[in-house]
């Protein structure tokens, strides 16, 4: 049984249809990929299943139906969303960001996984007591994954990391993820159009198109598929 | 470190409001009992529009009905004042709610709109209501006054005085409620909704929640304001234009002190009420002048510091204490909200 497990995923913005039955799964501890260019759909099927975008089909975690549960529901079973853009909160603090990611924790361990990611993130140890919005683009992504991080995920949606960052910054954080990964298990979902990086962090991977996937197979398959390398990896 | 700093600068504030009827004349004590039931009601409306980002016009209407609740309730059940408050915050917290429900499909110059006519529509509703109450068929009530009683002598000569330390109390305990409260979970989660609103609810913060309990607890706070204005100034009222007048002097007195800051609306309260009074004063003959004179200083403050007087003193303060460190911009340090 899989972690999650997508299938004939509809939906849209108002007569506006950009998800056309897609399906996919994601078992757990792995890290997977959907690649797909501007306005294929990426944003949207990660909305869907965070519970921000209305949608028809199926969404299984665990075996359970997530699909039509709202936001907060969702993250409840600790289905963590990192959005496009990062949307950290710039008038808190990094702390404070980071305690706004337990907002829906019981446990007393808050504290010592604020610490556990300040270590993991050293950069953000520094920036502790300082205002989010005054870091570097790279800096928000952390603390924005980080964040996510303190909801004690199973999985980890990350909407475009790379988005607005430098290619070393990017590197660096796809490097995070997957010593991450590596490190605590947590199964990600990462939606990218930055392919190179992508698969060679991911073990699996999907390509959407137009709101349909069009091709599926491991990280190694997908970069010798010439479609892929002609699309996404710049090669012909 | 910082938290010690804060309460000795709370307990230095307290002292001195504890002073002023001892050692002010009768006209300026007055004056400071009506910045402590302004400060309430901005200490409210702070909540709401500085740390939650919705911006009330229309919190005057909160206060006439926490002023109508005390004021009826003392004239025509024979209540005591203390014991009409907490029906005051329970009168206001469904009030605020039902008000927010609505209100959360709206957002910024919309909402500002919206709770204008709030303003608006409320000395209509409290006219036709009250005016079975209030003397000779108007919505004016006067409720008998707070007596100061044998046992508060050694401290209040004159019933003014047990008054001023009386609301004084009552705003101290708002105060003190207020500043936990946006320092704690709740104020973390009401800066995320206003901030970002798609992920304070990924991470499991329930907006709508966030958002109707802000709008029912500044009402609370109004109402509580308004309760006290009873207890100062002895009556309860709400012409069109007075209702209108305080909605407006809260959100002013929010912004001149700092929005989103503990401290802000408490400085922001006794400005307005003292620039107020000064303008009153400044010429003679011409009290129609007064206020364009307000006005006017009120555009040069917000000119000179955008952020509020406390904003500006805390960049202030941390432009004096920042020790650049090589790598590291002098980020002024605004952690303690």
């Amino acid at each position: 049984m899989s972690l999650l497990s997508v299938s004939d995923l509809r939906g849209g913005y108002g007569p506006v249809r950009v998800l056309h039955g897609l399906g996919f799964e994601v078992n757990a501890g792995e890290i997977v990929v959907i690649l797909g260019a501007n306005g294929s759909g990426k944003t949207s099927t990660i909305r869907a299943i965070s519970g921000m975008l209305q949608a028809t089909g199926s969404v299984r975690l665990h075996d359970e139906e997530i699909l039509g549960k709202n936001p907060e529901a969702i993250a409840r079973r600790r289905v963590a969303h990192v959005p496009q853009g990062r949307g950290t909160f710039p008038e808190l603090t990094v702390e404070e960001n980071l305690r706004v990611g337990a907002f829906s924790r019981k446990d007393s361990a808050v504290d010592e996984d604020i610490d556990r990611w300040l270590t993991t993130f050293p950069r953000l140890r520094e920036r502790r007591t300082q205002l989010a919005g005054s870091m570097s683009g790279g800096e928000q992504q952390m603390l924005a994954i980080s964040r996510a991080l303190m909801m004690n995920p199973v999985l980890l949606l990350l909407d475009e990391p790379s988005l607005g960052l430098a290619p070393l910054v990017t590197q660096e954080l796809f490097q995070k993820l997957a010593q991450l990964n590596r490190e605590t298990y947590i199964a990600m979902l990462i939606v990218e159009q930055n392919a190179n990086l992508a698969l060679k962090t991911a073990t699996r991977g999907y390509v959407l198109e137009a709101g349909e996937i069009v091709a599926t197979g491991t990280s190694e398959e997908l970069a010798s598929n010439d479609e892929v390398r002609k699309a996404y990896l710049g090669m012909a | 470190m910082r938290r010690v700093i804060r309460i000795v600068a709370s307990l230095v504030v307290v002292a001195l409001l504890l002073l002023i009827p001892q050692v002010v004349g009768e006209s300026i004590n007055a004056l400071w009992a009506q910045a402590v039931y302004i400060a309430v009601a901005a200490m409210g409306l702070n909540i709401l529009t500085g740390y939650n980002g919705q911006i009330s016009i229309g919190h005057g209407a909160f206060y006439g009905i926490g002023a109508y609740t005390s004021a009826i309730l003392m004239e025509n059940s024979g209540w005591q004042f203390l014991p009409t408050i907490p029906v005051v915050v329970g009168v206001a917290l469904v009030a605020g709610a039902a008000f927010g429900f609505p209100a959360l499909r709206l957002k910024g110059l919309y909402l500002a709109l919206i709770t204008l006519g709030l303003a608006a529509v409320f000395p209509d509703l409290i006219n036709r209501f009250a005016s079975k109450y209030g003397t000779g068929g108007t919505s004016l009530i006067q409720p008998p006054r707070v007596l100061a009683p044998g046992w508060a002598d050694s401290f209040a000569d004159f019933d003014d005085q047990y008054r001023y330390y009386m609301a004084l109390t009552i705003a101290i305990v708002m105060a003190v409620l207020a500043a936990n409260l946006v320092r704690g979970r709740y104020g973390r989660a009401l800066v995320a909704v206003r901030d970002h609103e798609s992920a304070a609810s990924v991470l499991g913060i329930n907006v709508a929640r966030v958002k109707v309990s802000a709008f029912a607890l500044s009402a609370a706070y109004a109402a509580v304001a308004g309760s006290l204005s009873v207890l100062i100034e002895g009556s309860a009222n709400a012409g069109k234009i007075e209702v209108f007048q305080q909605s407006i002097l809260f959100l002013v007195a929010v912004v001149i002190g700092g929005t989103a800051t503990v401290a802000g609306p408490m400085v922001g309260a006794v400005i307005v009420v003292f620039v107020q009074d000064f303008a009153k004063d400044l010429i003679d003959d011409q009290p129609v002048l007064s206020p364009a004179i307000f006005g006017l200083v009120l555009i040069v403050m917000m000119y000179l510091l955008p952020d509020g007087l406390v904003g500006g003193a805390r960049r202030l303060i941390s432009r004096v204490l920042a020790k650049p460190e090589v790598g590291q911009p002098a980020i002024p340090d605004v952690s303690t909200h």
